[in-house]
């Protein structure tokens, strides 16, 4: 029995912008002028992607979007909440993810006296919209509701995506956004978490168009795609 | 686990006789049955109900007949949620949950005589067969009673005999006749909610709704299992109302499933 | 006309038919469900998520808990269900074949979380259940220096064999060698062995498993790539 030679294929590279669906391990690039960006990182003379997403190249940055991943908190970040418990100075809020935020008393819009019934203000199983303003080294995320756009949430009703799609959902300059809410007269409010708030008219049909991006995030022509089903979809209506 | 929103807003549609994915109130996902999903087991089935994923496997081995039923085999049920189900099901010994499941799962199936014990009798006071099922929860979307009846007696009605050896040893690799089983009894869980009746609930729905009752009942209309969960009362004409709800339920997926 | 010297028909360094399938489990947060001849395996995990009990926690990584169970009609004689010591060791041996392969530290103070249930045994669960796992956590997005695969090689009736039905583990001069590795560094992550041998065919076997790894790994890549070709 022969020894064969063991090799691993390279992914092959098209052109400089080239994205590409890439596997754990797979080396996207072989430089050492190319900086590996997120889920992507430096073996010796090679890039390699960590996750299964699709690489990109932008100027001499590689990265690799997932296409699949809990959310990973960012400092500014606008995220869709759950208050969990009322401690003796801030509140828990699960936030999706591994990891639970704070939402201390200084974070609140208005003034809270010091033995304020907590609850009062926000009560467990309350959804808030919320911006993280630090996430510390040992991921301790702190929010706050002072910020302008932050606000309860008490109707309407959240839908789920993969965090690393909610780009997707926005679109370029919020093209595929404003597209949904126009055609469905449904307001959307997305959480940087995954978590999609909705209230309105179409809210079903908004629902389909976030479970075809969740489904098909990675399709070109998804716009296009999107666009026709909500054609589809409200001429039934009619 | 479900938002509190999202709770609220299954519960506000209910009332409305409405649900979240369009379905009616006694509309049903898809159900699918698949039998002989594993080859080791003297017969096996996986069903899914829309995402609900559950498998059973039927084992069978010889053993001494219970002193007050000398001459009738023995049959035992377990269920199980496994760790991969839900992210709540963890790895560890069963809870109440899993025990209530496979004990009303084994009640509606010993209590409808399907199993004719009798048959299965090897030699009387000595040793009969003894009918293993298993039940494991795959994938958790809700209405987990009735997949795993469905998955049960699936693979009761797979299930071949295995042969019994000259010096008495079973031998599962060569198997011959099925089980002596007449008839086909169906688990259905009804819940009630506001006094609507709701079917098939899924993951949200069963977070937003527990009270139900679940109804073993057989080929001719008659009911041989009961039971009553949840954490809120109901009215005797509630439950009139479910049980023929449910009796009816379960002639159209029998029809469906196993003609 | 050569004839083939095992009972199914296959070549010494031939694996048994595969099967590969991502995305069974959907409430997981990857899952993989892959099948070698007549050994089933589905693997799901959740995580990175928060660590129960707390005291498991660890502040400068994710802890990696592996379970591999075998249900209770995958085998010819019912295997009771609940704790195993066979299964508690096997849990631990995939938990480190599997961790050099991820990046834990980018979450600290969680545990990521890999079920594995054998659904049918035919020789090979362990390593049969490395891939199903390295498959389901590549789905999951957890990030990995790269997918681990795995096989087993040994001796059976003279010859050195890759990938071992039942009947050859139960050969008189049976040896058994599960291995795995990550493909593009050659990594060796799990290595274990049952039988007596010389050192020199241990190496000899550890190369036809290395070969047989290189083959599943195209394999598990294409299940993964064909979940997202359009």
């Amino acid at each position: 029995m022969d020894k064969e030679e063991i090799k691993v294929e390279k992914v092959k590279e098209t052109s400089p912008a080239a994205t590409k669906v890439v596997v754990p391990g797979d080396i996207i690039k072989e430089s050492m002028d190319i900086l590996p960006g997120t889920g992507a990182f430096r073996e010796g003379k090679n890039i390699i992607s960590k996750v299964l997403g699709i690489a990109k190249t932008d100027g001499r940055v590689i990265s690799v979007t997932p296409l699949s991943g809990v959310y990973s908190p960012q400092k500014w970040d606008y995220v869709i909440g759950e208050i969990t418990s009322i401690n003796f100075s801030n509140w828990s809020v699960d936030i999706s993810g591994p990891y639970e935020a704070t939402l201390p008393i200084a974070e609140v819009k208005g003034y809270i006296e010091r033995d304020a019934d907590l609850s009062k203000h926000y009560a467990i199983g309350e959804l808030i919209f919320a911006k993280i303003v630090d996430v510390s080294k040992t991921k301790y995320i702190t929010l706050t509701m002072k910020d302008m756009k932050s606000r309860k949430i008490s109707d309407g009703f959240v839908v789920d995506l993969t965090p690393s799609k909610v780009p997707r959902l926005i679109g370029k300059a919020g093209s595929m956004i404003t597209m949904i809410k126009q055609r469905t007269n449904c307001f959307l409010s997305v959480g940087q978490n995954g978590r999609v708030w909705l209230k309105g008219d179409h809210e079903d049909i908004a629902c389909k168009a976030i479970k075809m991006i969740e489904e098909h995030s990675h399709t070109p022509g998804l716009t296009d795609k999107i666009s026709e089903m909500l054609d589809k979809e409200l001429r039934k209506g009619k | 686990m479900t938002l509190k929103l999202t709770k609220e807003r299954i519960l506000e549609n209910i009332v409305k006789g409405k649900r979240l994915d369009s379905r009616k109130l006694d509309e049903y996902r898809e159900i699918r049955i698949e039998t002989g999903i594993s080859k080791k087991a003297e017969g096996s089935a996986k069903v899914t109900i829309g995402e609900t994923a559950v498998i059973a496997g039927v084992k069978m081995a010889t053993a001494t007949p219970y002193p007050d039923t000398p001459e009738e085999g023995v049959m035992t049920t377990s269920a199980e949620y496994l760790p991969m189900g839900a992210p709540e099901f963890e790895s560890g010994p069963p809870r109440e949950d899993e025990i209530i499941l496979g004990r009303i799962v084994d009640r509606a199936i010993r209590e409808s005589k399907c199993i004719d014990f009798e048959k299965l009798c090897i030699e009387p006071k000595e040793k009969v067969w003894m009918v293993f099922i298993d039940i494991l929860v795959m994938n958790h979307d809700g209405n987990l009673f009735d997949a795993c009846g469905l998955a049960a007696i699936a693979a009761l009605k797979d299930a071949k005999m295995p042969v019994l050896t000259d010096d008495g040893t079973v031998d599962h690799e060569h198997l011959k006749g099925s089980l002596p089983i007449k008839g086909t009894p169906i688990t259905i869980a009804v819940k009630c909610y506001k006094g609507k009746y709701i079917l098939d609930t899924n993951a949200d729905e069963g977070e937003a709704m527990t009270t139900q009752i679940v109804v073993g009942s057989n080929d001719d209309g008659t009911v041989s299992s009961l039971q009553k969960c949840g954490t809120e009362g109901l009215t005797k004409k509630e439950i009139a109302d479910m049980l023929k709800l449910a009796v009816d339920t379960s002639k159209k997926v029998r029809t469906k499933h196993f003609k | 006309m050569t004839k083939s010297e095992r009972t199914d028909n296959r070549k010494l360094d031939e694996i048994r038919p595969m099967k590969m399938k991502i995305g069974v489990i959907k409430r997981a947060d990857g899952s993989a469900e892959v099948e070698f001849g007549d050994t089933k395996v589905v693997a799901a995990v959740y995580g990175p998520r928060q660590i129960h009990p707390r005291h498991q926690e660890r502040p400068d990584r994710s802890v990696l808990r592996c379970r591999y169970n075998m249900l209770p009609f995958s085998v010819s004689d019912r295997k009771r269900p609940g704790y195993d010591r066979r299964s508690t060791e096997l849990g631990k041996v995939i938990t480190e074949s599997l961790q050099p392969a991820l990046f834990l530290e980018e979450f600290p103070k969680t545990a990521i979380d890999i079920d594995m249930e054998i659904t049918q045994a035919d020789a090979g669960t362990r390593t049969t259940a490395i891939n199903a796992a390295s498959l389901a956590l590549a789905h999951a997005g957890i990030p990995m220096r790269d997918l681990v695969t795995s096989v087993a090689a040994g001796r059976a009736n003279k010859k050195l064999l890759l990938d071992m039905t039942k009947e050859e583990e139960d050969a008189p001069d049976a040896v058994d060698l599960p291995v795995a590795m990550m493909p593009r560094t050659g990594k060796i992550t799990l290595l274990q062995m049952d039988g007596i041998v010389s050192p020199e065919d241990i190496e000899k076997i550890v190369d036809i498993a290395e070969i047989g790894c290189m083959k599943i790994y195209e394999m598990q890549k294409k299940a993964l790539l064909e979940k997202y070709s359009s």
